[in-house]
């Protein structure tokens, strides 16, 4: 399905935010904040997330860096 | 009133309708905290040194070393050596003799922050430390003091205001600091010298616009900048009902030590 990471349209697999993080082999996905469609998910609903077509993911690095999020 | 010299020193901030001389006294009545005379508070000290911001109190308890001047533009070569906040004072006062600065030689604690903060309106966070960041954004929180955050490394910066209780706080987005080496440095990582530049003033424009009463704050939202592509995105930012300062059942309820800062305090606190 077609997403929208960081703002660049994606084709992904994952059926979760979780498995997205391991999709997209985010770096240190543990210090990262996801933000879906405007909201910020909490780290303990990532398992449970759904990711669908259409869906606006950003990742959130403190600082705005630290690692590279694309 | 205005003495003929600030009527001229100040003509350009005048001549504009949404500022006037009205909006020129609110500035010169403002007190606005720069925490770290680093990369983020020097430009954020002169531009509010020359608007005429009033009472403006700069944090810091290191000395200028040479690493810094690569983009902490307050500090001259010769001021290698000297405590950060004389240089940066010495700077301000250059500018602009109308202001008052006040120099805090000190690293804020929880056991220091509330009466350096009890003074002043409005606090930039200068600091790349995520101790003292998140320190910041909990006595923001308990004082009601609205500030904005800003961070730079490598070629990206990123930047929130807070109000606190009203909009998404620092814990909301991020719960707590990351732990102590997880995110590097500037000092490890390094940083493009003119972030600091941009993401500073970005700061200094807030507290403008905050003591003017002008515009929309960049609150319940993210700026992000890169400087690689030259894009700037701000992302929509939603207040967290779990947000452990200032969630729906807070757990943190006073200030508290976070883990040592992750950066090296001598050369790398103020990116």
């Amino acid at each position: 399905m077609k997403i929208t990471v960081n703002g660049q349209e994606k084709e992904v697999g994952a059926a979760t935010i979780a498995g997205l993080l391991q999709e997209l082999e985010v770096k240190s996905p543990d210090q990262v904040a996801v933000e879906l469609n405007g909201g910020i998910l909490h780290k303990s609903d990532y398992e449970t997330t759904a990711v669908q077509e259409g869906d606006a993911v950003e990742f959130v690095y403190f600082m705005g860096g630290g690692q590279n999020a694309d | 009133m205005l003495t003929d010299a600030q009527l001229e020193r100040y003509s350009r901030h005048l001549i504009l309708k949404e500022v006037g001389l009205a909006g020129q006294e609110k500035l010169l009545a403002a007190r606005v905290l720069i925490v770290g005379a680093g990369g983020l508070g020097a430009p954020a000290a002169l531009y509010l040194a020359a608007a005429g911001i009033g009472t403006i109190g700069v944090v810091d308890a290191d000395a200028v070393d040479l690493t810094n001047l690569q983009r902490q533009v307050i500090h001259h070569t010769p001021d290698v050596g000297k405590e950060k906040v004389l240089s940066a004072a010495e700077k301000m006062r250059a500018i602009n003799p109308d202001i008052t600065v006040n120099t805090h030689p000190v690293f804020l604690r929880t056991d220091n922050i509330m009466p350096i903060l009890a003074d002043y309106d409005f606090v930039i966070d200068g600091t790349d430390n995520f101790a003292a960041k998140f320190l910041i954004n909990d006595a923001c929180h308990f004082a009601g003091k609205p500030y904005v955050h800003g961070g730079i490394l490598r070629f990206e910066g990123q930047m929130i205001t807070v109000l606190p209780g009203q909009t998404t706080c620092l814990r909301c987005v991020f719960g707590g600091p990351p732990p102590p080496d997880a995110v590097p440095s500037c000092s490890q990582a390094g940083v493009l010298g003119v972030l600091a530049g941009v993401l500073g003033t970005l700061q200094a424009t807030e507290a403008l616009k905050r003591a003017l009463g002008l515009g929309t704050l960049l609150t319940d939202a993210l700026l992000k900048y890169n400087a690689l592509d030259l894009s700037f995105r701000r992302l929509t930012l939603r207040r967290n009902p779990r947000c452990p300062l200032c969630g729906d059942a807070p757990t943190i309820t006073e200030l508290r030590d976070e883990a040592p800062p992750a950066c090296d305090l001598k050369s790398d606190c103020c990116c």
